[in-house]
Parts: structure tokens; C-alpha cells; sequence
């Protein structure tokens, strides 16, 4: 069975983000990490690895050549990582080609993606690839069960769950609670020093999107104290679900 | 909190991406794994046996050693591990250290070829766990003038004598048993739990290092196979290297449980209010954290350098004297420091600072404590041994 995941560096959720003064972008001197939902993918890639044999690689398009979530995957336990230098970020559809055009060129039974990057929130990207590979896709899946050359993927939708069935080669992007990522052993990230990371230069397609500008949310107002005591308890669930419409 | 960096000098550069990754694996697996029920464990005084297994798949039990199943790595990421795992708590780098450092370093490096595929793999997939056994109940800092006595009997050894102070004693498979022979010599034995005439005993009452295994050993005409005489021992000396690489650990470790008391310190003078104010605004509450980053910088300082010297393989037990001797110290005043700032908070098990304290004050105590390190060092300076 050959599975390739891809993956993207995202910043970190406890980093702190600020915006460059041209408002071009985000400073870049922050923690990052691998997607975590990217990293649900890769987990899944290497638990059905372990069962049906296989080998699984890692794909990351990076406009900065930066190969820490690929050591990350590696660490992990997937056998090799390929880095494509280039691309925009900001773009599904140039990002969703360059992967398309890159996954082509190899032999696959399953593409893994994350349902989404935290960072841009866009959610277009598995589906835009499998779109451009012509093959069927499932996303935000929570399931995944492979039989034979089939697979069954359970996805969550409003108020329930939807079970589809599809033969391979597919694409299927994942969703929490479909597995527990593991931590990579020390052996695993010893290993992945040793391993070497190829970098394809790729050419930029033109933009289809520009990104005009970023704005830093509006810092949060100051919290308020309701009241003291048990007695307080009505008043706060009212503010929670009136005010604050999280109830 | 991460409105500041505690790492005020970049630390960080000097370590390797690969260093990073280890580290911050170990850091979110005590996060998630350790934090949560190190409490309930502590309160209870109970080992958190449940975690050997995960520690064990992670590689971390004898990182340091090539081969056997063991992650290879170098001796700083292996001091960052420590560093983290005492994050969570002392007992639980002690439990890693013991195994390590006290039972897999001695069969590395004074094993036999056999003995070494027999129990390293096992040992590093934590299938046994092993405790050491060298402190007795009247020789702590005196180890040379250990009663345990082994006598060779045909194909045997026979061992008797007690043991004291064994971390994970009640919870091990295996012992590795200093004793004295008929010639005056120090020999090592790998002690089966399942020998006939020995016997492990759970220390139970104890106000430090709760959430760990301590006991006694007790060999009463205990029965050995000759094969399992560690067979390039070299007496004394030999016990003594293995301690070295236990406390090159701690020196990490111990600032792992200061960074915690830190942390800990700084969010709680951010957020209570007396005076109308936060009490981090008040000078006094100030100094006292600007004292711990202090510390916390040099001790990390301190122990990089011993790690890097020591994967140079240009390092020696008196650099590790000074660097275990300071780091927990340090820890256990800034620990201590700690609970001051969090007032009557800080004597709860809802806290960390407390928990650490009282944990340090072992570790400041086991694996030679402060006034030996200190002798040791002055021996360094002087030439003269103080405590012959």
C-alpha cells in the first residue's frame, strides 16, 4: 500500500502572532508546528502502514524551504519526505496544483491530507486535489477501514455520521477523534537526522488570489466578576448564553 | 505566559534541531501524560507504574546508549529529557535515571557480551525494570565501608547483607548488587527478584519523592549464578561511575523542577491581587523572580557545558560534582522561593512548587549529597581528600 500525506507548517496555537508593519503577512520569527490536523493524517498513514504493510511518504510545499515538520513526520515513523520549494501559501488553487502535479508523478494508493490548516482555515485544499487528480475523495473523516482494494471512511455531518465506501486510488482528509497522534520516539527523530530530505524547486504559478492586507483582531475586553458564590451561577449562565452566545 | 521568554539568553541556539525535537517530544508528553496525575499519585504515594510502558516506547530508557534497541542518542539530549521528565516530577526522572543510568550503564559497561543482549534490549522496552543497589543502612556517603558480603560456593555466589534507600527496590526485576568479597573487593551482580534469599521491601513512609518506588533489600543467604557477576568491575570504582552518570541527569533534572516552580511563580504573581494590585508589581515579589531566572539561566548553562564535554568524552565525575551540587541547590531554593510567593496556595497539591520542594530535598541528598559534592570539589581544588 503506498500513502503519501501532506503536510504543512503552521505557526504554533500558543505562539504569539503579530502582523508585520506593511501588513503583508505575519512576523515569521514565531514557533511553529506541524498542522495538527495534518499530523491526524500522518498518525492514520502509519497505523494502516502497520497493519496492511506499505510505505508512506510525506509531502510539504514550503515557499521557504523549511523542512522541520517533514523531520517531524520522519521522526514519527514515514519513510521518506519529499519538500517542494515554492508556492503561496494564501492560494488553494496553486497549492492544490503543485501538490496535484507532484502527487502524478508518483505511484499512490491513498492521499491523506488534515480536513484543514489551522492557519488559513480554507479547507479547499484535498478536495481540490483529488479534484485535479480525478480521483473520488472523502473529507473530515473520523473513520477510516480498509478492505482489500475499498475503503470505508465514516465522516461527520449536521446531527450524525455518513459512511462512504470508495475504492483506491482516493483522497481522504482527516478529522479529529480519528485517531491519537503518537509521539515520535527518540530512535525515530535519531533516524531522521540520518535521513536526507529532497528539495524540488517548483515554479509559482500566477496568483489567482491577493491578499490585500492583515489586521490583528481587536484586543479582548477586560473581564468582569458576576457576582460571588452559588448565587451567582443563574446570572452567569444568562450572560453565557445571551451575551457571550456560547451556550 | 508566553508574554516572556524564560530562555532570556538563547539557549536554544546552542542546541541541534534534532536536541529541540527530543526535547519538546518530552515536554508535551509530560504535559499530557504526567502533569494531570502526578498529584493524585503524590497524595496517594504511589509510583505511576502506568507510565513506564509509554516511557519506554518513547526510547527514553537508556537513550544514551548505542545499540540494543536504544535510541543512540547524545548526552545533552538525553540531560534535556531529564530536564523534562522532572518537569513533571522528580520521582519519575528518578525512576528513568535509576534505569538508565544505575542499572543499563553498569551491565554496558561492565557486562559480558551475553549479559548485554540478555538484559539491555529488556530493559530499554522496560519488559524488566531494574533498582541498584549500593547504599546500606549505615553507609551512605561512606559506600567503601559497605557490609554486604558475597562468598563464592561452587558455581554460586552467596550474598548477604541490606540494602536501603532503592529507588524502584518493590517494583524491579532485576538488582544490581554491590557486595565485598573474601579478597576486600567491590563485585557487581545482576540479582534476580526470584533468587532464593532476597527479598524487596517498600519504604512507605515518606514525605519527599511519593509518586516513587524507595526500599530496602534485604539478602539473606541469597543465591547467585556465577554468570551473573558483572565481570569487568573494577570495585569501588565502578559503583561510583555509575553514579556519575546518574547525576549528570539530575544536574538537568533538577532544573527541570525549578523551571516548573518558575513558571508556576510567574503566573501566580501575574494574577493575584493584593493591594489592589498584582503582587508581581511589588518589589520584593520582583527580586525573588529576577533570582530564580537567574539561576535557571546558569544552571542550564552549567549542565550544557558538562553534556557537551561529556559527548566530547573530555569530562570527569568533579565537573559533574559541581554541576549536580549547584543545579539542585538552586532548584531547591527556587522551589522554595516559590511556595513563599504563592502564600498559603503554594502548601496545596493543587500546585507544583510545594511537590517539588519536598521532592529536592531527597534529590539534594541521594546520589551524593550536597556536603560530599562539595568535599569532592574541595579534594579538586586542594589535593586533599577531606573525607579519608
Amino acid at each position: 500500500m503506498k500513502i503519501i500525506v501532506c503536510v504543512k507548517r503552521t505557526p504554533d496555537t500558543t505562539t504569539q502572532i503579530r502582523v508585520k508593519p506593511d501588513k503583508s503577512g505575519i512576523e515569521q520569527d514565531i514557533e511553529w508546528i506541524l498542522n495538527p490536523y495534518d499530523e491526524l493524517a500522518v498518525e492514520e498513514a502509519l497505523k494502516l502502514k502497520e497493519k496492511n504493510g506499505g510505505i508512506v511518504t510525506a509531502i510539504s510545499l514550503d515557499p521557504d524551504a523549511n523542512n522541520s515538520v517533514l523531520r517531524r513526520c520522519l521522526a514519527m515513523g514515514v519513510d521518506e519526505a519529499c519538500l517542494l520549494k515554492g508556492g503561496k501559501n494564501y492560494d488553494s488553487y496553486s497549492v492544490a496544483k503543485l501538490l496535484a502535479d507532484e502527487i502524478k508523478q508518483r505511484e499512490y494508493n491513498l492521499v491523506l491530507f488534515g480536513k484543514q490548516a489551522i492557519d488559513d482555515d480554507n479547507y479547499q485544499v484535498p478536495s481540490m486535489v483529488a479534484t485535479l487528480l480525478d480521483v473520488p475523495w472523502v473529507s473530515v473523516v473520523t473513520k477510516v477501514e480498509v478492505n482489500g482494494d475499498s475503503v470505508c471512511a465514516t465522516r461527520q455531518i449536521e446531527g450524525g455520521e455518513e459512511i462512504m465506501e470508495t475504492k483506491f486510488p482516493c483522497v481522504i482528509s482527516c478529522q479529529r477523534g480519528l485517531n491519537e497522534p503518537r509521539y515520535p520516539s527518540l530512535k525515530g527523530i535519531m533516524l531522521a537526522k540520518k535521513k536526507e530530505i529532497p528539495v524540488k524547486e517548483i515554479a509559482s504559478l500566477p496568483e489567482s488570489v491577493a491578499v490585500t492586507g492583515h489586521e490583528a483582531p481587536s484586543p479582548r475586553p477586560p473581564g468582569r466578576i458576576v457576582g460571588e458564590g452559588s448565587g451567582a451561577v443563574k446570572e452567569l449562565v444568562r450572560l453565557l448564553k445571551e451575551e457571550a452566545k456560547v451556550l | 505566559m508566553k508574554d516572556f521568554d524564560p530562555d532570556i539568553l538563547k539557549i536554544d541556539d546552542l542546541l541541534t534541531d534534532d536536541e529541540k525535537m527530543v526535547r519538546d517530544t518530552i515536554h508535551q508528553f509530560v504535559n499530557k501524560r504526567v502533569k494531570p496525575i502526578i498529584g493524585k499519585h503524590y497524595m496517594e504515594g504511589t509510583f505511576p507504574k502506568h507510565l513506564i510502558k509509554e516511557i519506554a516506547d518513547l526510547g527514553l530508557l537508556g537513550a544514551n546508549i548505542s545499540g540494543y534497541g536504544c535510541a543512540g542518542m547524545n548526552n545533552v539530549a538525553y540531560g534535556l529529557c531529564m530536564q523534562e521528565l522532572e518537569r513533571g516530577d522528580s520521582g519519575v526522572r528518578s525512576f528513568a535515571s535509576v534505569q538508565s543510568g544505575l542499572v543499563m550503564y553498569p551491565i554496558l559497561a561492565f557486562g559480558s557480551d551475553k549479559q548485554k543482549e540478555t538484559y539491555l534490549p529488556r530493559l530499554a522496552k522496560a519488559e524488566i525494570i531494574g533498582c541498584f543497589g549500593l547504599t546500606e543502612p549505615d553507609f551512605g556517603s561512606n559506600p567503601a565501608g559497605m557490609l554486604t558480603k558475597c562468598v563464592k560456593k561452587g558455581s554460586k555466589y552467596i550474598l548477604n547483607g541490606t540494602k536501603r534507600w532503592i529507588t524502584n527496590a518493590d517494583i524491579a526485576d532485576i538488582a544490581i548488587v554491590w557486595a565485598r568479597n573474601e579478597k576486600n573487593e567491590i563485585e557487581g551482580f545482576i540479582v534476580d527478584k526470584k533468587s532464593k534469599g532476597y527479598e524487596a521491601r517498600e519504604i512507605k513512609e515518606k514525605l519527599s519523592l511519593r509518586a516513587s518506588d524507595t526500599g530496602e533489600l534485604i539478602l539473606e543467604d541469597c543465591e547467585v549464578p556465577e554468570e551473573n557477576k558483572l565481570p569487568f568491575t573494577q570495585s569501588l570504582k565502578s559503583p561510583l561511575m555509575c553514579l556519575t552518570q546518574a547525576r549528570y541527569g539530575i544536574a538537568w533534572g533538577a532544573m527541570g523542577a525549578a523551571l516548573d516552580c518558575f513558571e508556576e511563580a510567574v503566573q501566580y504573581s501575574k494574577t493575584r491581587v493584593q493591594f489592589d494590585k498584582p503582587i508581581g508589581a511589588f518589589q520584593m515579589i520582583q527580586e525573588k523572580l529576577v533570582y530564580m531566572l537567574e539561576e535557571i539561566v546558569k544552571g542550564q548553562l552549567l549542565a550544557l557545558r558538562v553534556g557537551r564535554l561529556k559527548d566530547e568524552n573530555k569530562y570527569n565525575h568533579a565537573m559533574v560534582s559541581l554541576a549536580k551540587k549547584n543545579n539542585v541547590f538552586q532548584a531547591l531554593t527556587i522551589a522554595r522561593i516559590a511556595r513563599d510567593i504563592l502564600g498559603a496556595s503554594g502548601i496545596t497539591i493543587e500546585y507544583n512548587c510545594m511537590r517539588h520542594m519536598c521532592n529536592l530535598e531527597s534529590v539534594i541528598t541521594y546520589e551524593g549529597t550536597h556536603n560530599v559534592h562539595t568535599l569532592v570539589l574541595g579534594n579538586y581544588i586542594t589535593g586533599i581528600d577531606a573525607f579519608k
